[in-house]
Formats: structure tokens, sequence, C-alpha cells
């Protein structure tokens, strides 16, 4: 089972991009479960979701205290949230950031990757929404999902030009992800 | 027997709980809708809404009213025309129910009632706990608990069965863990309208109200009459002990899944400690199973799926050979310190010759989160009394001491 965690802040879209993953993940033959961490959400204020996967039923209902990825909507969650935490060493963190990951420092043994979700956003979405972009990101770091299967998700939930643009901007994040590796 | 399910996953599909539940609804074409929005149920009632503007739900109303008091009082007249009636709501909403609730029942008419379980005020809290339909366990209503969103799916189309046949005429609430559930994405087979055309007929009642007609229904009963309605309810729910059984082997016959009738049992057969749980922490006690199960402890599920009518014979059935039983409560009784389970369960094995140890913890109150390890203690604690007694019979899990 992989075990998913994504901070950001009410009204970044970080439950909607955990259900986009679960549903990606399904579309690409495994098995999956997204939820928020249950609050009285409000803009702005740090939020988290939580997305599962794996190869049989998921079953286990409580909250993910050790992920094997993490997802970083916001750069500023850093000083408020200990974002690293419980993360596993061999796991990862991807933080939506235009700084290099070696600024940022951690309590994890686990692997650090930025990517600049907002320019990306801003460039082909033209809105500095960036959980479908991240979504990308992800996919292309960790070879986890299938970017198209991504795209798939979001332009059925999106339907039009803005799912469109949104593709587009899951695929660039996917290349130059990718391409870090 | 927990059942291999063949489900074919081509079929399936990944949506919210809530979703899930709104489409079972439709599905079961009911004529009279009647609810108030209340988190954690607003998205199932949304749904529905759109649903309804969309004119995918034929002959049916959709009442807005101002408040859950009178959605249900809305439905105790649509469902005595003959209406197939659904509302939906949690927590104070369903307190706020409480007087309209014995109403339903006594009139017989076959309500079904989504919960999505929520913890109740004061201190205000939106989160999960099953305070809330535990509280109403003696309005007369059929209460089912779901432990995923295909489970709640597909109970709703089984209430509507078992509540409209004329043997029981008992509304039905039919429950799943507020957030947990109502808020999780997962892959589930919405309900089939094909198959739910044919395993659920047109609700035809016997009695209506009809001006050419005229009938009664909840008149006056005076101290000659007004036993007899009791004691008929009582023996209602009592023919609904098989009726439940029935109607989840008849939908695994025309669906192919099943998640227990009364009960349904994990690992339990060799099981020196069997822990008895109703909800979402099913799932999380199951892998916590086969986790210990694999270290060698003998350790098994018995999932309580009908809570009212009390399954008592299912129950000591599965219980009679453990060595220690372990009852898990989203609720408390103040003033006893014990969850309803934990109470109901030890009283049904005073008058038998069965003696196991029976323990009880009162766990995930107000959204708590319930964690693989907690449920590892637990069994843990189990593991001594099995050797050396009980020294707590029953006790909160996971108090914070720091906070008192």
């Amino acid at each position: 089972m992989k075990e998913i965690r994504i901070h950001g802040r009410g009204g970044q879209g970080s439950v909607t991009a955990a259900e986009l993953l679960a549903v990606a993940a399904f579309a690409d033959g495994k098995f999956s479960q997204a939820f928020p961490a249950f609050g009285v959400e409000r803009r702005g204020a740090p939020v988290q979701a939580f997305t599962r996967m794996d190869d049989t039923q998921i079953r286990l209902r409580s909250q993910i205290y050790e992920p094997d990825f993490v997802i970083v909507q916001d750069p500023t969650l850093v000083e408020v949230v200990d974002v690293a935490s419980g993360l596993k060493d061999d796991g990862m963190l991807i933080i939506n950031s235009d700084f290099d990951a070696d600024k940022f420092n951690f309590d994890t043994k686990a692997k650090i990757m930025t990517v600049n979700a907002t320019k990306i956003a801003l460039d082909i979405i033209g809105r500095p929404i960036v959980n479908t972009v991240l979504l990308g990101a992800f996919a292309g770091a960790t070879g986890e999902i299938e970017p198209e299967s991504i795209m798939e998700a979001v332009k059925e939930r999106f339907p039009g030009k803005i799912g469109e643009r949104n593709a587009e901007a899951i695929m660039k994040a996917y290349e130059m992800m990718e391409a870090n590796k | 027997m927990s059942r291999e399910m063949n489900i074919d996953k081509s079929k399936m599909t990944v949506v919210e709980g809530s979703y899930a539940v709104a489409h079972s609804v439709k599905v079961c074409k009911p004529n009279v809708i009647s609810a108030y929005p209340i988190t954690p149920q607003t998205h199932i009632v949304e749904d529905l809404s759109q649903f309804m503007a969309d004119g995918e739900i034929p002959n049916c109303e959709y009442l807005n009213v101002e408040s859950e008091f009178s959605a249900l009082s809305a439905l105790v007249g649509s469902a005595a025309v003959g209406a197939r009636c659904y509302s939906a709501t949690t927590s104070q909403g369903l307190e706020l129910m409480h007087e309209v609730l014995f109403n339903v029942s006594g009139m017989r008419l076959p309500v079904v009632m989504t919960v999505t379980n929520r913890a109740v005020s004061a201190p205000i809290s939106i989160w999960n706990d099953q305070q809330d339909s535990i509280s109403q366990r003696d309005t007369g209503w059929i209460q089912m608990h779901a432990e995923n969103i295909q489970e709640i799916s597909d109970m709703t189309a089984q209430a509507y069965k078992i509540s409209e046949d004329k043997d029981i005429m008992m509304p039905s609430m039919v429950c799943m863990d507020g957030f947990i559930l109502s808020h999780v994405y997962e892959p589930l087979v919405l309900l089939e309208q094909d198959i739910t055309d044919e395993f659920l007929p047109r609700y035809e009642p016997e009695y209506t109200l009809d001006p050419k007609n005229p009938l009664s229904f909840g008149a006056f009963a005076d101290p000659n009459y007004y036993t007899e309605f009791r004691y008929m309810q009582q023996q209602a729910m009592e023919r609904s002990l098989k009726k439940i059984e029935d109607v989840a082997e008849e939908f695994y016959d025309m669906y192919g899944r099943y998640f227990g009738g009364l009960i349904d049992e994990y690992q339990t057969e060799d099981a020196d400690i069997i822990l008895m749980a109703m909800g979402s922490i099913v799932g999380t006690i199951k892998d916590v199973v086969d986790k210990l199960r694999e270290n060698n402890v003998k350790v098994g599920l018995l999932k309580v799926r009908t809570f009212r009518p009390f399954p008592a014979e299912a129950i000591t059935n599965v219980i009679k050979d453990a060595k220690v039983v372990v009852v898990l409560d989203k609720n408390i009784s103040l003033g006893l310190n014990e969850g309803a389970l934990f109470t109901e369960t030890k009283s049904v094995l005073y008058n038998t010759d069965i003696r196991v140890p029976t323990i009880g913890y009162m766990i995930g109150h107000g959204g708590r989160d319930i964690k693989m390890d907690t449920i590892e203690r637990i069994i843990d604690e189990a593991t001594e009394v099995m050797k050396t007694g009980i020294k707590k019979e029953s006790q909160f899990v996971d108090v914070r001491e720091d906070l008192l």
C-alpha cells in the first residue's frame, strides 16, 4: 500500500487533489481511497487530505501518519506545519516552490523535490491553482501513477477548456519532474 | 461468515460515499424526499437535489422544510398515503426528530433514513461517533451500521425491502460513520437499476389514508389498547431478525454482494479473542486481525451490522467459545460508564451457560482518530485478561490526561 498526504491551505483544492488521485489510481488498475482530514475548513487555514493506493481493497480508515509521499501545495506552510512528520525514509516530499530542494531543511531522510507549480499554473491555466499541477509532478517524480490517468480524471471533473488547460499543465509538470528524477 | 465476493472491477467506479447513497436512493424510486441539511449529511441531500433538478427521479416530490422535526413529520403524512419516503440526517438533527421517530414507528410507516453518524453537542462537534443513533435505540426503528460505502449503498435498498415487508412495517435507520464514510472516495459498484427494479417491487401498503375509505393512523389508544400496539411492534421487530437475514441472502443471490445480515464474522472460528464493533472501525480491525494472525495471535472480529433488532442469538453463537470478548463502542451511557453494545452483549449472556470474560472500550468519540496500534494495544490488554481475569471492565480509550 502507498500512502500520500497532501498539505495545503483551505481553498487550494487539496481535497480535490486527493480525490482525483484516487480516481486516477483506480483507472490505473489499483484500489484507492481518498478523504480529507475533516476539519472546520476555512479559506487560508492549513488543511490535509489523504490518498491510499493498493493492489487489494482498502479497509483501513485511520488518517495517514507515516506517508510514503507528501505533497505540499504552499511553501509558506512549512513554517507552521510539520509537513515531513512521519514521512518514510525511502519516501519523497514534493513541494511547490521556486527554490531548489536544498534550500529546505526538513527533519527527514526522504528525498525532497521542488517544482514551481505556481508558475506552470499561471503560464498554462492562467490562475495560481496548483493542485492538479502537483499531481502531474507527483506522477513524474514517483512513477506511481500514469499521467494520462490523472489527466483523464481532471478532464472528467472539469469538462471543457478548464480541464484541457489543467491537463496540459499536468503534462508539463510531469515531464519536468521525469527529467529531474 | 465473511464471503468471497467476485465483484467485477469494470463495474466499479470511484465516487464519494454520500453520492453512492444518493444514487441508491434514486434507484429505489422514492416518492417523497424530505430532509434538512446538516453536516456531514449535506452532500447526500445536495446530490439528491441535483438529481431532482435534472429530472432523474420521476414521480417524486422533494420537500424543503425548515427543520428536521418538519422533515420527518412531513414523511409521516406522506408515508401514510402510501408514498415511499426517504430522509437523511445526523447528530442534533436526529435528536430533534426524536419525538417524530416514535410516531413513524408507532404508525408502522416504513420510512428509510440515512444517518451519517456524528457526535452530539455540547461541546459542538461535527465529527464522527455513534452517540446520535444509539440514543434513538428505543424508538422502534430498525438500526443498521455499514463498514464501507458499498455496504451503505446496498443496505439502502435492503432497508426498503425489510421495512416495507407486510410482516414487518417498521422504519429503518441506515447508519454510516460521518465523514469517514460520507466523505470518502473509494471504488464501488453503484446500485444497479435493473436488478433493483426486480429486487425491490413497488411499495403497496395494505392500509393508507384515503378520503374514500377513511382510516385513522396513530389515533388515541387508551390503557385498554396501548400495550397491544407496543407488543405488536416488538413482535414485528422479532420477525425482522429473520427478514434481515433473508433479504441479505436474496441480495447476495441477485447482486453477488454480501456484508452480513444481522452480523458478519471475520476469523472467528478458532479465535480466543473476539472483538465486537459496528461501522467503519470494522475495516481497521480487519487489518489488525490479519496483522496479528501472522504472529499467531488467535483474534477475530464479530461485526454487529444490525443493532436493532438486537441479534442476541447470532452474537451468543459466535462468542460462546471465545476466551475473551472485547466490545468497542463509539458511544457512552453517562452514569453507567459503558457503551450500549457492551451493556447489551453482557445482558444477553447472563442467563446462559456461557461465562466468557467480556470487556468494553469506549473509543473514537467526537472524531478521535482510531489507529491500528490503538486496536493492537486493546488486544494486548485482552490477552492479559485471558491470563489474569478482568481488572477493568469498561473504560475510555486514549483519554488525554494532560487536558484534565
